[in-house]
């Protein structure tokens, strides 16, 4: 059985759009699940903060393959098959959380004290001088520095390939074996990351040149 | 009865006692001046009057509200005490009329339209209103201090603390935030300020409390403090002012 170039690389845009939609979710679960450990992290009581810490120091701390490992072989031990989309899903929802966390709360202390202690001599309490005064002027900081992250997202989501979920990476090793062209087709796939990556870190740069101009 | 009333307060920065049992009143319409060298502990007792610095020992009692070591309700006494600092602390992403009008609208759940006019009211009493739209950014060190004062006022406070707010101006810059203020004075304001500006405390005080290693030193009528100060040390701290 021959297979054209097309046929290769229409296979490999198939995986590319399954790399896409993981990277996607990841990065929205991620956002979300981070935006609470931060501001868990920041947080005035010692629980949440140590929570918010342990959280952090354990996704950061192990490889991403354990944990996506964890999470697939452990969800079969509790007697629930995990689909492999889903358990490369909750995995790299995890692991983006403990990072974008430590991103945001780099932005959020880089907010100068008279902010916070003017939004407090005026009555706000935490969660209204975060959501009115602090975050607002984070965000701005907090841009350029995410979506220089997202790269490592859509890079992260090859170890999928590795439990079987049919993204890029595994897309092109099914290809690789079934062509013997290995060298073509990691290298057509090795474009396709990059592709993605690429225009993300462009805008991540021109983001933080932008910004600092404005400041 | 007086408007504030601090009793026997001590605060400690670990080993170190900052403020080593301060009493002090302050009686509705005052104004006040607190005057001492660098860590006399004068900035921070003024933040320990809304709870910016927490205390270990003692009272203090503003309006009827209580707060000491153990308890303390900062939204409700914070409603009562405004504040204005050294360094403005406007909030860079809101424009002037969004400074002012955050508190009235977040905290005290102001419409927007009731905020509008109370935004305008304040900024026509710093002589401001028609910077409304401008950002702190574009304003110059005495209208950011401005806005500063009114962002305070619009939560109509009873007392208003200042923390050196002339401090970090150009010198052509002072008179026009010190005019605010006495005018604030001249309509009833009470003012708790720690301040550098001798003449001012001077002619606008109505008491000065000087402050010396963590106590109140001498307090009492400006006027006559000025001329005859009963200690060798605000004999001192005057005589290096001039």
């Amino acid at each position: 059985m021959d297979f054209t170039l097309w046929d290769i690389v229409r296979n490999l845009i198939t995986g590319l759009q399954w790399t896409l939609a993981l990277s996607l979710v990841a990065f929205a679960g991620g956002a979300a699940v981070g935006l609470l450990v931060m501001v868990m992290r920041i947080s005035d009581h010692g629980l949440p903060r140590n929570l918010a810490r342990t959280w952090i120091d354990l996704f950061q701390g192990t490889p991403l393959l354990m944990q996506l490992f964890l999470v697939f072989f452990g969800g079969a031990l509790l007697g629930h098959d995990i689909s492999p989309w889903a358990a490369a899903a909750i995995a790299l929802t995890l692991f983006t959380s403990a990072y974008l966390a430590e991103i945001w709360r780099g932005c959020v202390e880089a907010i100068p004290r008279g902010q916070w202690e003017a939004s407090a001599t005026l009555a706000l309490n935490r969660y209204e001088q975060l959501r009115h005064v602090v975050l607002p002027q984070a965000l701005r900081i907090a841009i350029a520095p995410t979506v220089g992250f997202s790269v490592q997202v859509v890079k992260g989501t090859a170890v999928t390939s590795i439990i079987g979920f049919t993204e890029l990476t595994k897309t092109g090793g099914m290809i690789a074996n079934a062509t013997f062209e290995p060298f073509l087709v990691y290298g057509l796939v090795a474009l396709g990351y990059f592709l993605l990556c690429y225009p993300l870190s462009l805008s991540a740069r021109y983001l933080e040149r932008r910004l600092h101009a404005a400041a | 009865m007086p408007l504030l009333r601090v009793s026997a307060l001590h605060k400690y920065y670990g080993d170190h006692h900052i403020l080593k049992g301060i009493d002090l009143t302050v009686e509705q319409g005052q104004v006040v001046a607190i005057i001492g060298r660098s860590g006399s502990g004068k900035s921070t007792l003024l933040r320990t009057l809304n709870g910016l610095e927490s205390i270990n020992d003692g009272v203090i009692e503003v309006d009827g509200q209580y707060l000491d070591a153990a308890r303390a309700d900062l939204r409700t006494l914070r409603q009562t005490v405004g504040m204005v600092f050294q360094q403005f602390n406007l909030f860079p992403h809101l424009s002037v009329g969004e400074n002012v009008m955050l508190a009235p609208q977040v905290v005290k759940k102001a419409s927007r339209q009731q905020a509008l006019k109370l935004a305008q009211q304040v900024l026509e009493k710093v002589g401001l209103a028609e910077k409304f739209d401008a950002f702190p950014d574009r304003l110059s060190g005495g209208q950011q201090q401005r806005v500063a004062i009114a962002r305070a006022l619009a939560m109509s406070p009873k007392v208003l603390l200042c923390d050196e707010i002339t401090s970090a101006l150009d010198p052509e810059l002072v008179n026009e935030v010190l005019a605010v203020v006495r005018q604030l004075a001249a309509d009833g304001m009470t003012l708790v300020m720690v301040t550098h500006e001798m003449r001012f405390a001077r002619e606008v005080g109505d008491k000065l409390v000087f402050m010396h290693q963590g106590k109140v030193h001498e307090s009492g009528d400006p006027k006559v403090l000025f001329a005859q100060p009963q200690t060798v040390e605000l004999a001192q701290f005057i005589g290096m002012q001039q």
